[in-house]
């Protein structure tokens, strides 16, 4: 499914963009071809073009708005943010040098590390790491483990998620389940806060997330968070980084990875990073993500 | 029911008035309602129509590539179009997949997904049984008995392949809060309407009710009183009660000449029944009163030289003779032999009564057109005319004034006195013209009883009409003219 979302300036509510977009999608081509309008629009002469995926909460256009406002000013140069609906379009984007840079899951990074290049890893409570949360509604009390979910509906936020995907194929794996048969259904909702959602009101019994979505959502949105329950977390896993493309020119990676690095240090840019409840960008290393690696491993061997 | 029957016009037309126009109210009320109830449930049934079409076509995609959470949204979003329309709001949303599982619910708690409708119980159950799953089935309203759902039911269909169904579930309830307040608004109206429209016609019924009220009440003194009842106020139109109003004067009238002829009869009658038994009496008493007239006369004209004797005959004869006068007098007797009435006789009349008029300051006028002799007892006429004259020169007082008619024509003899003194009284009427009735504290109270004996005896008639400043005696006889 295409979702037109890039250069989505003027806020248009979320709801009413996914009725267009459930309208159009019937008419074959039309998206394609705005999306590809919309790509050219990005290929302006020395424009940064960031990718942003629901890695955080990606749908508060103010925020985001006033986040490119402040790459512009800190780079001197023309910021393009570009959302998708989901992971693999922004990865596919990086990967084919149509985006500079982009702040991605370690998933997709530790998958396709030759053709990517580690910009910054957030700090979040200290550390460059986070956990995968396993919620359910919190009015289920009967549901104290993932086994307790056998025969359910299961709500995944993304086939490219780390949190909200591959940890918890791997730990029922490592369980020695069948994720495919464990579940009576499973559904993706291509977005960290709906799975939330999506448990919340129960349309799911349980459902995967990223702690550190999970966290700042039961800040801003105390009601939906509220509504679910952390049944297990994941060990400490590296934290969804900013990659950059490939070809990069290693001045404007360098120039970049420095105006990350001092956001925290930025009287506007500790406003920002206060907004993405964060410490601040480290450098970070590949090593963080080898728990992923293992995971991806251990999911994926035949 | 009875009661209602013999209730008074005055109250049962503005009761049967108020009563058809409550009620025509009521019903035009009831059928508008009736009609605003069949609308609201079609826009209800259009509306759901078009958001299951709506929704049926796009949630193909998502059915199709099994988006559950995309279904979820699209179905979310179609439940937030109509905040201000509670109505138009689905109770249910539900997609079935071709195995007829809940593909996604509104409410995934009471819907679970992959749950089958009919173990959800409730209304589901009876809608699976309900709708009707044939492939070429297009959209369908399904209301199963007992539910208090009705469903809209759009197939999913992708290139002619059903995928499943999009079930609107709506509460046949859901409508009845905005109808009352429909209900609550027209009645308000209604009872306005009926504010202005009630008064309106009650006052309008009683006026039509009035002139049959006047009529019944005018009836109601008949025969008692009849001079009230000619003298109501009957109305006056052209319509059936004009007409009815118009014979019940007609039928007054009739009866009160009717009642006037009786008492006429019956003064006539008692007058002469006093005639023959005065003629009778006077009879009875001349023979033996000529007896002792003659007896007394006798002996004056033989008897001795008592002077006491001759003194108590004398007394004697003139109480005899006033006791024969005063019975001459009841006794009115025609002489056949008589002179005919001439125009001097008027003359002679006025010159007796002149002194008697100078007296009283009366004025009096005549009117006679007659020039010729009248073959009618002239001394009989005479007296008549002298009596009556005298009557009115009395009852027209202090500076009143008497007016007398005389003519002759085509064998009728007309005589009128008329003067404009105090009126007789009605009570007095009946009695007018029998002997000793005087009112006066002068004269005997022949002079009236006179003039109706000798009117009698010529076959004329005599009438009295008496209102306050005229009172006229008039008198008519016919006669034989002479060739």
């Amino acid at each position: 499914m295409t979702r037109e979302r890039s250069l989505n300036r003027e806020g248009i509510g979320r709801r009413r963009f996914l009725a267009q977009a459930g309208g159009v999608s019937a008419l074959s081509g039309l998206p394609l071809l705005t999306v590809r309008a919309a790509e050219a629009a990005v290929l302006e002469k020395g424009t940064v073009r960031i990718g942003l995926t629901p890695v955080f909460l990606d749908d508060q256009m103010s925020f985001t708005a006033r986040w490119r406002e402040w790459f512009q000013e800190q780079l001197a140069r023309p910021v393009a943010f570009v959302q998708r609906g989901n992971y693999r379009e922004v990865v596919d984007l990086i990967r084919a040098g149509k985006i500079d840079f982009a702040w991605l899951c370690g998933y997709p990074y530790v998958r396709h590390q030759r053709e990517m290049r580690l910009v910054a890893v957030p700090l979040w409570h200290g550390q460059p790491f986070y956990q995968s949360y396993l919620i359910t509604d919190a009015h289920n009390p009967g549901i104290r483990a993932l086994a307790d979910l056998r025969g359910t509906v299961f709500a995944y936020s993304d086939p490219d998620s780390n949190s909200g995907y591959l940890y918890p194929q791997y730990a029922l794996i490592s369980a020695g389940i069948n994720p495919a048969t464990f579940f009576s259904r499973t559904f993706f909702t291509w977005s960290h806060r709906k799975v939330v959602e999506a448990v919340s009101i129960g349309l799911a019994s349980g459902g995967a997330v990223d702690g550190y979505v999970w966290e700042t959502l039961a800040e801003v949105r105390p009601d939906l968070a509220g509504a679910t329950r952390i049944v297990e977390k994941s060990p400490f896993l590296g934290h969804p980084p900013f990659l950059a493309r490939h070809s990069i020119p290693e001045d404007e990676l360098r120039r970049f990875r420095s105006v990350l690095l001092g956001m925290k240090d930025d009287l506007q840019g500790r406003e920002l990073l206060g907004r993405l409840r964060l410490d601040g960008f480290v450098e970070g290393h590949p090593g963080l993500y080898d728990g992923i690696v293992r995971m991806v491993e251990r999911v994926h061997r035949p | 029911m009875t009661l209602f029957f013999d209730l008074s016009l005055r109250w049962k037309i503005p009761l049967r008035v108020m009563g058809a126009v409550l009620g025509t109210a009521l019903a035009v009320t009831v059928a508008l309602l009736a009609r605003d109830y069949e609308d609201m449930r079609q826009n209800l049934d259009t509306h759901a129509k078009s958001i299951g079409r709506l929704l049926a076509s796009t949630l193909v995609a998502p059915v199709l590539h099994d988006d559950l959470w995309r279904a979820f949204e699209i179905l979310q979003l179609s439940r937030e179009a109509h905040p201000a329309a509670p109505e138009l709001q689905a109770e249910v949303m539900l997609v079935l997949d071709a195995e007829r599982r809940v593909f996604v619910a509104s409410r995934p708690r009471d819907f679970p997904i992959g749950a089958r409708p009919q173990d959800l119980g409730g209304d589901l159950e009876s809608l699976i049984t309900a709708i009707s799953w044939g492939e070429d089935v297009e959209q369908q309203v399904v209301e199963p008995s007992g539910s208090s759902l009705y469903f809209v039911v759009s197939p999913l269909t992708a290139d002619g392949e059903r995928l499943g169904q999009v079930v609107l579930g709506y509460a046949k309830s859901a409508l009845l809060p905005r109808y009352f307040d429909l209900v609550r608004r027209v009645a308000a109206v209604t009872l306005l309407v009926l504010i202005v429209l009630l008064p309106i016609s009650w006052l309008w019924a009683r006026r039509t009710g009035a002139p049959l009220l006047a009529l019944s009440e005018a009836m109601r003194q008949v025969p008692e009183d009849l001079e009230v009842a000619r003298l109501a106020k009957l109305p006056r139109s052209r319509d059936e009660i004009g007409q009815l109003g118009d014979a019940f004067r007609r039928m007054v009238g009739e009866l009160k000449n009717k009642q006037d002829l009786e008492s006429q009869m019956l003064v006539s009658e008692r007058l002469a029944a006093l005639g023959r038994l005065s003629a009778g009496i006077a009879h009875e008493i001349n023979n033996p009163l000529g007896g002792m007239l003659t007896a007394i006369k006798t002996y004056q004209r033989h008897g001795g030289a008592d002077p006491m004797a001759n003194q108590t005959l004398a007394l004697l004869e003139r109480g005899i003779s006033q006791i024969r006068n005063t019975v001459a007098a009841l006794l009115v007797e025609t002489r056949t032999e008589d002179r005919d009435f001439s125009p001097a006789d008027v003359e002679d009349l006025l010159i007796l009564i002149e002194a008697e008029a100078h007296l009283r300051s009366v004025a009096i006028t005549v009117a006679s057109p007659l020039t010729s002799t009248v073959p009618l007892p002239a001394t009989l006429l005479r007296q008549i005319l002298l009596n009556l004259l005298l009557n009115a020169i009395t009852a027209a007082g202090e500076g009143g004034h008497v007016r007398v008619g005389l003519s002759a024509e085509d064998g009728l003899l007309r005589l009128s006195v008329c003067n404009d003194g105090q009126h007789i009284p009605d009570e007095r009427m009946p009695y007018l013209f029998e002997p000793f009735s005087s009112s006066r504290e002068k004269g005997h109270g022949l002079g009236l009883w006179i003039v109706y004996q000798i009117v009698q005896q010529l076959k004329g008639g005599i009438f009295v009409e008496s209102e306050p400043g005229c009172t006229t005696f008039s008198i008519e006889i016919f006669y034989v003219e002479s060739v």
